[in-house]
């Protein structure tokens, strides 16, 4: 089982932290502390395996960890799970951030630590692996993500509607169907006022991929 | 439209942290990742804070707006301020203020809201805490949703914080959604039915039936859902496990599949296809084919083909190899797959990439137990990465190192363990100082081999070994008689070059101490002649007190070896007289008691001096009475307490008798410094080489310490006696005085008091007088005990006898339920 989940800076900041295991909110500082303490005097060409933390990974557990240009991400984790194993599941999770983020930097999970959690949650639930394959997780995460924006601000305009719906409109109408937003997209579709609109959904329906905002 | 908050910033700050795609340009686009405006201006300014208290005061600004926000009723931005909170809380600053405000959010129809309200729930809310069971509601309500994203959400808090309550309400619901047919839905409700089996275990039987039914499925998500979900059930219960030994041989078709199967784009990685599946199918199998023959010859050739087929060179394939490895090792596999697999671990051992030495040690770790030889074909290599530079390879090949000492290599493993000692990073040196000490007593090829290699350790690490280091010592030093001579010349050699490691001083003034003839004598044949002269001796110890640098208790151990010398030596004495009477004001009370009492024994009783002096017998190994005050309180510890109707009356351990305390009536008056606590690096010293006569000389001084309050007998039986005497210190505080003694014919030894009063009371036992009753009444112990009886409940006191009369060993138990000088206080 996977304990904690633990990204900070080569500084120490924290920029997510994860515990699948109640902890009081001082012991998690002290934790990240502890845990930096330990990774950051670590040579970058050692081994990505760590024994004898006082507060988490000691006895049974170990720290398994990988350093990327800015960041460190350390998984605790007990016997239970493979090293080697949850050594790719870092390199896996790290791959779908940069796929979500295209080409993810260290601003990217500051300032979008929610979505960070999100994404985690896909490869991660209550300590255990979840899903490994990198598309269907990026998959799911853009569908909720698209759905959770189609509802935040029903009056915005509807040109930020029509840039979130991309591959399959037909999968993202019967998503919210049970929304309130259902209704209020095909109020629009149905405006012969906002017919730009309709127009725009159908076009991005065509793209392949993410649009960019053009402008 | 390029609103991204750090477009500003230079990209060579904050490189990408991963890059599959460098020719990207960097213009930050997040169609996908729309930014909450909000919470971005928050972190923006939190950010901007050049000071630790500027970012508190920003915070606490943040915190006050949002506190204010959640106590209005819906206001469109509850999610923002949710999800402010949460970065707040990740930076360390009290978040728990909106815990209900997680338990609100969860509960509102829209999407968003949820998600970010079960996101809050799980990093601020314990299970333990009520409104987690607020939640259990809207959990219950949200698993039944139409929209799978919803549901999902659901089961995810539930894996996380689900309490054995919860679990228990909802496992039904979970057992339905894995018989889905939506295998989103199904790969989370089968990892959530692992948290409810380890919450609740008896449920497992709820699951075991749509976990079978789960490895049919081709969703490879689902299929290591199901997995995980069976290993759980496995482990927790043996019928279960013996139930799913029947899929064996469904997990190796599965397991063939993604051997043998061509490539897939979807699954693969690095060329192997799905390594966390097949990861985890080994592991399950290990379960399964563990002490089970027949399942372990379903699954052999399966393994044989994996343990050659998969590539080697990255390191998902040795990820595969790796769990093959092991399972070949703990299942009953064929001698040819075992040897194969041990091969593979050699091949690791060899393998330039750190992680995989580390994990083939690891490995080799969890099977030196049952193949020893097969690992110690290896030690070559294992030693040698005892001087990589890595501290977890040095950890796992100390582990190893140790484990791979034997009678026939303990010489040359121990050249190579003393190096590492030399050398090792300070969180490893206890652990292998005492596997160095616990070697060394196993297998010490002599004794003189054992002395040396403890004395290295301490020469090279003594700072990080345990406290019974020395006592143990020093008993292998008494019980090696010849080497008396080499050992304290070699000690005290050592004690010249450094005299800030405290154990070895301790030991090196000990055996000055005690051989100190034998140093000055200077002919021993197996070191180089030194001829130490008295001074040089006595100037030793004396650098010793006065350092700095010395511990309490390293002085106690000097200042005794000081003088234990003045019978050793023969012209300095005057000397030592001085030193001991310097120490007699010294601020160390501890210290100063013990000089007090060495100068009472010059002055009042120095025809005794050379008896209470005399050279320690050889100790036997943790008899009481022997060993310094410590083990003794231990060894009582240990005596179940059963004995005396366990519970009801807490048996409290007696001080141990010490007869360091015996040396204290010499000074007769002085009643305060009667309570010495047990000092357990000078109890060694004076314990016990003279106690008889020694208690012989106080017997006559003690009725005049006795208190007048009546004193009546409590005990009589086999010509020991017990009285007991009370004394009010106060409304609630009483002292007993309980006297022992004996009017038989022979001496009782060992003899101790324990005492045990109803749980209200509290019970401070001093230390006895003594463990010594000669035979026909001669002398007596002492105990003093101090009760406080704040509730004033009946008092009621249980005293345990031990003693040993003519090396047989007695007990009996006495009641007391009434105090004389005590009018009926309790009642």
């Amino acid at each position: 089982m996977i304990k904690s989940i633990l990204i900070f800076n080569n500084h120490g900041k924290p920029r997510l932290i994860r515990f699948y295991q109640y902890f009081a909110e001082e012991m998690q500082q002290q934790i990240i502390r502890e845990t930096f303490h330990l990774v950051s005097k670590r040579d970058d060409n050692v081994c990505n395996f760590l024994e004898g933390g006082s507060l988490i990974g000691g006895s049974d557990d170990k720290l398994i960890y990988r350093h990327y240009a800015t960041l460190y991400f350390v998984f605790c984790v007990d016997s239970s799970e493979s090293e080697l194993g949850i050594l790719d599941l870092i390199q896996v999770f790290v791959e779908t951030l940069d796929k979500c983020f295209e080409n993810v930097c260290e601003l990217d999970l500051i300032f979008h630590m929610d979505k960070v959690h999100y994404i985690l949650q896909e490869v991660v639930m209550g300590g255990m692996v979840l899903e490994t394959n990198m598309n269907e997780i990026v998959a799911q995460v853009e569908l909720q993500n698209r759905m959770e924006k189609s509802e935040v601000s029903p009056s915005a305009t509807l040109k930020d509607h029509a840039s979130v719906l991309t591959s399959n409109i037909t999968v993202f109408i019967s998503l919210v169907a049970d929304l309130r937003i259902a209704a209020h997209i095909s109020d629009v579709a149905s405006d012969p006022n906002r017919s730009d609109v309709a127009v725009d959904v159908v076009e991005t329906t065509d793209q392949s991929e993410l649009s960019r905002p053009s402008s | 439209m390029s609103t991204t908050p750090h477009a500003h910033i230079p990209t060579h700050i904050h490189p990408p942290i991963y890059s599959l795609t460098h020719t990207h340009t960097h213009t930050r686009t997040h169609t996908a990742m729309s930014p909450s405006v909000p919470l971005q201006e928050m972190i923006r300014a939190i950010r901007s804070a050049r000071t630790q208290c500027e970012e508190r005061g920003v915070i606490q600004r943040e915190c006050a707006a949002i506190r204010a926000q959640f106590r209005q009723a819906d206001n469109g931005g509850r999610s923002h301020n949710l999800a402010k909170l949460l970065y707040v809380h990740m930076l360390g600053y009290p978040a728990h203020f909106g815990q209900m405000e997680c338990v609100r959010m969860i509960a509102s129809p829209r999407y968003s809201e949820k998600r970010v309200g079960y996101l809050g729930a799980m990093m601020l809310l314990d299970e333990k805490q009520d409104a987690s069971l607020l939640i259990t509601n809207s959990i219950k309500n949200d698993l039944a949703h139409s929209n799978q994203y919803v549901q999902s959400l659901a089961l995810c808090t539930l894996a996380c914080m689900g309490s054995a309550e919860m679990c228990r309400d909802l496992a039904p619901e979970i057992d339905r959604l894995l018989r889905a047919s939506n295998s989103y839905i199904k790969k989370k409700a089968a990892l959530c039915a692992v948290h409810i089996v380890r919450k609740v275990h008896e449920l497992g039987e709820l699951f075991a039936p749509a976990a079978r039914s789960l490895l049919s499925e081709k969703n490879h998500g689902v299929l290591h859902g199901a997995v995980v979900l069976i290993i759980e059930l496995c482990e927790r219960n043996p019928e279960t496990l013996e139930r799913f030994r029947k899929t064996v041989p469904d997990l190796v078709q599965i397991m063939k599949g993604l051997v043998l199967s061509g490539y897939s784009p979807e699954h693969d990685v690095s060329g192997i296809s799905d390594p966390f599946l097949q990861v985890r199918i080994l592991r399950l199998l290990r379960i399964l084919g563990r002490n089970n023959e027949g399942a372990s010859d379903a699954m052999n050739d399966l393994l044989a083909q994996v343990a050659t087929n998969t590539d080697s060179t990255k390191t998902v394939g040795n990820a595969v190899l790796y769990e093959t490895v092991l399972t070949v090792l703990d299942i009953k596999s064929e001698s040819g797959l075992r040897v194969l697999a041990v091969n593979i671990l050699g091949r690791f051992l060899l393998n330039n990439d750190r992680n995989i030495r580390y994990i083939a040690m690891t490995s080799l770790q969890k099977i030196v137990g049952t193949d020893h030889n097969a690992v110690q074909r290896h030690r070559g290599t294992i030693v040698d990465c005892l001087k990589d530079q890595d501290a977890s390879v040095k950890r796992r090949s100390l582990e190893l190192s140790l484990a791979l000492v034997s009678a026939s290599n303990i010489r040359s493993m121990m050249k190579e363990l003393l190096l590492f000692l030399s050398s090792c990073p300070p969180e490893l040196r206890s652990h292998a100082a005492s596997g160095i000490f616990n070697a060394a007593e196993r297998y010490a090829p002599s004794q003189r081999w054992h002395i040396d290699t403890m004395l290295h350790v301490l020469i090279t690490a003594g700072g990080d070994v345990r406290d019974e280091t020395v006592p143990n010592l020093i008993q292998l030093i008494t019980n090696a008689s010849e080497l008396h001579c080499y050992t304290v010349h070699k000690l005290y050699r050592a004690l010249l070059t450094d005299i800030s490691q405290q154990s070895l001083v301790q030991v090196a003034c000990w055996c000055i101490g005690e051989y100190g003839d034998l140093l000055l004598r200077g002919d021993c044949q197996e070191t180089e002649p030194v001829q130490v002269t008295e001074d040089d001796a006595l100037d030793a110890l004396e650098t010793v007190l006065q350092s700095h640098m010395s511990s309490p208790a390293t002085r106690g151990f000097a200042l005794t070896a000081t003088m234990k010398l003045s019978t050793r030596i023969t012209d300095n004495v005057d000397r030592i007289r001085s030193i001991v009477s310097i120490y007699g004001s010294c601020i160390d009370v501890e210290l100063q008691q013990r000089a007090v009492e060495y100068n009472a024994l010059f002055k009042k009783y120095d025809h005794m001096r050379a008896a209470v002096l005399e050279r320690m017998p050889v100790i036997e190994k943790n008899s009481p009475g022997h060993t310094n005050g410590e083990f003794t309180g231990e060894a009582i510890r240990d005596i179940p307490t059963a004995k005396i109707k366990q519970g009801e009356l807490p048996l409290l351990p007696q001080q141990p008798a010490n007869q360091v305390c015996d040396l204290l009536d010499l000074l007769g008056g002085s009643e305060e410094t009667l309570q010495p606590s047990p000092a357990p690096g000078l109890s060694i010293n004076a314990a016990s080489t003279a106690g008889g006569d020694l208690l012989d000389l106080l017997g006559g001084l003690e009725p005049a310490l006795l208190a007048p309050a009546p004193t009546v007998p409590v005990y009589e039986k086999g010509g020991v006696t017990l009285t007991l005497s009370c004394e009010k210190q106060s409304d609630t505080g009483l002292t007993v005085t309980l006297t022992a003694s004996n009017s038989t014919d022979s001496d009782i030894s060992s003899f101790t008091l324990q005492a045990a009063v109803p749980k209200s009371v509290q019970l401070h036992m001093k230390a006895p007088s003594g463990d010594y009753l000669p035979a026909r009444g001669t002398a007596k112990v002492i105990q003093m005990v101090v009760l406080n009886n704040p509730n004033k409940v009946n008092l009621k006191m249980r005293v345990r006898i031990s003693y040993t009369r003519q090396a047989s060993a007695f007990q009996d138990t006495v009641q007391i339920d009434s105090f004389p000088g005590l009018d009926a206080a309790g009642h």
